[in-house]
């Protein structure tokens, strides 16, 4: 029934496309190279990140190794680009133009190019429905970077918070803090980043301390989307699901 | 009118373009002043041809549109399916009604429809979303005019019987 409606998703979204193929032959050669010298920069200051980071990786394994755990890291990435179409208003929701035939799955995490976005709930042949973090269904299993205290990122219904439920008055966070996935929740990988701390504050007659997140990915803004798979090459192999039940096992 | 003139094409076509009209993109701030495009739509034909579109197209058209907004199958279906049967049920006073009662009335209908939807929220457990979700039956009821003599045309033009 979903293959049904998607030339209406489709329709709907040739006025954006054709605005965006406008904007792209109206552009000038000067604003272009220009970008294209940013963006030349920026992959090459990525490139050396991805160069440390891949040392570091292969040293954590090892170390992993050693300490006897068998926590896996690697995943296989697909781009993935929002369709210009409009859901439930009351709803964070977002559609994208991969479905099941390329590999999409329901459960799957979604990030932008900064941070965790959300993740996919209904998938059709050629579309994929993602729920996003800021949606009130929405919670996160979270870890404070700085010291690795554990909470739940819940979301608030609006597009720029997100709330941390359940932390005892006494917990060490502050505002500044940023929150990175736990993995403890079995679908997203551990260590991607999702929000920074803006406010907490202690309300008397409140038995938990209210902290408010703002989420660090675009959620308004971004078009092209990244969607996260495990790798399944070779020993790198484990399930997202098992990695972290393994991880949780840890002492 | 020979049979197979009846053109049933155009309805389908109109109901079509009133589902494209509800994923289409607008700005953020207009989100919840959308009109229901769907229902409006179904009224109208349930109004002017009882005999043909009535509670199985807005059940129908009810599953499309859960399909194409993401929502539980079946919760559009049943409002639209219900406003439907109350369109066809009153459509021969409807018809007589100035046009200021027929927007009211309208209005009460669209209402009526997103109360089932509102209703079918909770009891499925879904989040109920806030003030703003009965503006879209008001917006919806003050463009009536317009949609009513633009199908109107339509009808007329093509001789949908």
């Amino acid at each position: 029934m979903s293959v049904l409606v998607h030339p209406l998703y489709a329709v709907a979204g040739v006025p954006d496309r054709l605005l965006q193929e406008a904007q792209g032959r109206l552009a000038d050669e000067e604003a272009l190279r220009r970008q294209t010298a940013e963006l030349q920069r920026e992959n090459l200051r990525l490139k050396a990140r991805l160069q440390r980071l891949e040392a570091l990786e292969a040293e954590n394994r090892r170390l992993r190794d050693l300490l006897g755990s068998s926590f896996k890291l690697g995943e296989r990435v697909l781009i993935a680009e929002l369709l210009a179409v409009d859901l439930d208003p009351f709803r964070h929701q977002v559609m994208v133009d991969k479905g099941e035939t390329a590999g999409v799955f329901v459960g799957q995490p979604v990030l932008d190019a900064r941070a965790v976005m959300g993740q996919v709930v209904r998938v059709a042949p050629l579309s994929a429905t993602v729920l996003l973090i800021t949606d009130v269904e929405h919670s996160l299993p979270v870890q404070v970077l700085r010291n690795g205290l554990r909470a739940i990122a819940q979301g608030t219904g609006l597009p720029n918070r997100l709330e941390l439920v359940h932390l005892p008055k006494n917990a060490d966070i502050q505002v500044g803090d940023r929150l990175v996935t736990s993995g403890l929740g079995g679908r997203f990988p551990a260590g991607y980043p999702v929000a920074r701390v803006v406010e907490v504050r202690d309300e008397p007659g409140r038995p938990f301390a209210i902290v408010l997140a703002e989420p660090l990915a675009r959620l308004d803004r971004a078009r092209e989307v990244l969607l996260v798979s495990p790798m399944s090459a070779g020993q790198r192999g484990a399930t997202l699901a098992d990695g972290a039940a393994q991880v949780s096992a840890e002492p | 009118m020979m049979a197979g003139a009846r053109r049933g094409g155009v309805i389908v076509a109109t109901l079509l373009v009133a589902l494209l009209l509800t994923v289409l993109p607008m700005p953020d701030w207009a989100l919840p002043y959308r009109p229901p495009w769907v229902a409006m739509t179904l009224l109208y034909w349930a109004l002017a041809l009882p005999e043909r579109v009535g509670v199985f197209s807005g059940f129908a058209l009810g599953l499309l549109l859960d399909v194409l907004a993401g929502s539980l199958l079946g919760q559009h279906a049943l409002s639209l399916a219900v406003i439907a049967y109350l369109a066809v049920t009153l459509h021969q006073r409807i018809r007589q009604f100035p046009m200021v009662q027929q927007m009211l009335l309208v209005w009460m209908l669209l209402l009526v429809e997103r109360l089932l939807y509102v209703w079918l929220l909770g009891a499925t457990g879904q989040p109920i979303p806030g003030f703003l979700y009965w503006a879209s039956a008001a917006s919806g009821a003050l463009l009536w005019p317009w949609l009513f003599f633009l199908l109107r045309g339509l009808r007329r033009r093509f001789r949908v019987a």
